[in-house]
């Protein structure tokens, strides 16, 4: 218990909207510990961004969040002030944005913004500030580190500003830090560049992270820990070997049909995809949340709430009226 | 950076010859300067005798040069109707036009970019909402009529200010909220839609995640990013009111560059227009050129490429 770093539980954001009450996030629940990986996974819109921003304090005013728990190293963060916030964020916690291009401002040097967070955090000065910018830019791969601190955004691509980004965060020495969809705006030739040095910084520093990602080829390999979320829930977590080996939600089972395996997808075939779109969140949505697109849906899954239930091991859960056993038979019918 | 204030100032050079070729040939709009210099009951020789004793015969390329390496030197030549040298004359009008339009200026941005500023940080409440409606009527309001409104209440019926001259700094006061008022909804309106923006921006999200301070976020990261356009707008402003201060110049009997463009006016003094108008332009463009590297010094997009 005593090296979970991040907690949170019933997690719900609330967002008021011309139609009505929407309901993007909705009662997430998740624990991050020291050096470990959870990675969310779902579609565009399935609120993992805001959950992200939820744990940063950083959503839109006219957002409502509550939750039973909301954590970081102990320290509860839904009673703590802004203030105390602020002192977290960037120093304890901090976040790398899915948009490297809009992301720096650009009307300060690269060395500028880099230190700025250093400098409000901790008690250095200006060079020690600038050594630890030029180490940190050095370890995200970036050449010339030095020469770099006086350039500005728009002179370095994306990619560069992305490492930028990330040796940002890390400039503080966070126990925590969260990736929404950092590799989303950049060249595939990067994506995988960014997500592996992530993977690689956050061991070596024992961090733990959140990496929201699309990508089901990076998070089977770097994640400890999975959570799949379908139109505001989590619908399926495990251990990141639990998820891949023995997906038992039909969403999760459907997006790993979605990619090729080297060696197993035949060429040619058929990759497979998922019917339909994600319903919408306005208003009270009965029953799974999946139900419209699902290819086993019954009568049961459009009433009452579904829990997450426990699939064959422990710590793997989820959230449909089938067994386990049910939905592996389904699997493998579907494959066949 | 060397690069870019070189082409600036190739630019601000070209567009002040252009305006100096503009400005020469107002002598020449009006019909023949040798005519209208002699009078209507002036003989053929005594015109002819006019136009050679003021060089009007020879080509126009020529008189345009000799006209120019003479302004050059500041010599802008004698006013027909003063009988007095116009540098001398500029030059003793123009400092309360300055002063005046400087004034005027500084009261605009420091009452509207604040403005602007807090109505963008609360949108739709009550500053916001006094803001909208401070700019709607400086907008409907022309500065002449609130210029007589002003006079009437601060200066007869409270005689808190003197009404006309300015031999006192307080004679500055009135004149100076008159023209700069009308300036204030424009930058006020900018500063707030920029700002709006600029506080929605991904930057600002991660100074905000950095943990920086609501007014380093605030200052640091998003007013320098949107005040460039306001930059812009209020040199064409000060420009304007160089100029347009001949209306609130002649309200507050002020000894400036307005007012005496206004007399010359009347007077047909056509040398003396054309060196007003030729000085007012070149402020113009001296204006314009600062913004532009302010504009550079603020945005390094201009500056570093």
């Amino acid at each position: 218990m005593s090296d979970t770093i991040l907690e949170v539980q019933d997690l719900v954001v609330d967002i008021p909207v011309s139609a009505g009450m929407l309901h993007p996030v909705q009662s997430i629940s998740f624990k991050v510990d020291k050096g470990e990986t959870l990675c969310i996974v779902g579609e565009s819109g399935c609120g993992k961004s805001l959950t992200s921003l939820a744990v940063m304090n950083l959503l839109p005013k006219s957002a409502n969040c509550t939750a039973t728990k909301l954590s970081l190293d102990g320290e509860d963060l839904q009673s703590t002030s802004e203030r105390r916030m602020s002192d977290i964020r960037g120093n304890k916690m901090s976040m790398i944005f899915q948009e490297p291009m809009t992301s720096l401002n650009p009307a300060y040097t690269i060395g500028n913004q880099l230190t700025e967070a250093l400098l409000r955090h901790k008690k250095v000065s200006q060079s020690e500030a600038r050594d630890r910018a030029i180490y940190l830019l050095e370890k995200v791969g970036i050449t010339a580190a030095a020469s770099r601190l006086t350039q500005y955004p728009h002179q370095l691509s994306g990619g560069l500003r992305q490492r930028v980004m990330i040796a940002m965060a890390l400039m503080c020495g966070p126990e925590m830090i969260i990736a929404d969809e950092p590799t989303t705006a950049l060249d595939v030739t990067i994506q995988a560049q960014i997500l592996h040095l992530l993977a690689d910084l956050q061991k070596e520093f024992n961090m733990g992270m959140i990496l929201i990602t699309h990508d089901l080829g990076v998070v089977s390999r770097v994640a400890d820990r999975v959570a799949v979320m379908y139109a505001g829930q989590i619908v399926e977590t495990g251990t990141g070997k639990q998820v891949f080996e023995n997906p038992t939600h039909p969403y999760t089972q459907g997006l790993l049909e979605c990619i090729p395996i080297p060696g197993k997808t035949e060429r040619g075939a058929h990759l497979g995809s998922i019917p339909g779109i994600v319903p919408s969140l306005v208003g009270d949505l009965p029953g799974c949340h999946f139900a419209d697109r699902c290819r086993h849906v019954m009568d049961t899954c459009r009433t009452g709430t579904i829990d997450l239930s426990p699939s064959f091991e422990d710590g793997h859960v989820y959230r449909c009226v089938q067994t386990p056993e049910q939905c592996a038979a389904n699997l493998k019918k579907g494959a066949a | 950076m060397v690069k870019y204030i070189l082409k600036r100032l190739g630019v601000a050079f070209l567009v002040a010859l252009t305006v100096s070729m503009i400005t020469f040939s107002l002598i020449y709009v009006s019909g023949d300067p040798a005519v209208a210099l002699a009078g209507e009951a002036a003989s053929n020789e005594e015109i002819e005798h006019i136009r050679k004793s003021y060089g009007y015969d020879r080509p126009i390329p020529v008189q345009y040069m000799d006209w120019l390496g003479r302004a050059l030197q500041g010599d802008l030549g004698r006013s027909h109707y003063l009988k007095e040298d116009i540098s001398h004359v500029i030059l003793t009008r123009l400092p309360n036009t300055l002063i005046l339009a400087g004034c005027a200026i500084a009261f605009a941005l420091t009452l509207s970019i604040p403005l602007g500023v807090a109505a963008a940080i609360r949108p739709n409440s009550l500053i916001d909402r006094f803001a909208l409606t401070l700019a709607v009527v400086g907008q409907a309001l022309p500065s002449f009529w609130f210029a007589l409104i002003m006079m009437f209440f601060l200066g007869i019926q409270l005689r808190w200010l003197p009404i006309s001259r300015v031999e006192t700094w307080q004679g500055f006061i009135m004149p100076a909220i008159a023209l700069g008022y009308y300036v204030t909804p424009g930058v006020m309106r900018l500063t707030r839609a920029g700002m709006l923006e600029v506080l929605q921006s991904d930057y600002i999200r991660t100074a905000k995640a950095k943990g920086l301070r609501p007014l380093t976020v605030l200052f640091k990261h998003a007013l320098r990013n949107a005040i460039i356009p306001v930059v812009s707008l209020a040199a064409v402003q000060f420009g304007f009111m160089l100029g347009g201060s001949i209306v609130i110049e002649s309200i507050f009997a002020i000894n400036g560059l307005g007012f005496l463009a206004w007399e010359t006016i009347q007077r047909g003094d056509l040398p003396m227009m054309q060196a007003i108008v030729l000085v007012l332009s070149l402020f113009y463009i001296l204006i314009t050129f600062l913004a532009d590297m302010l504009n550079a010094f603020l945005d390094p997009r201009i500056r570093v490429t």
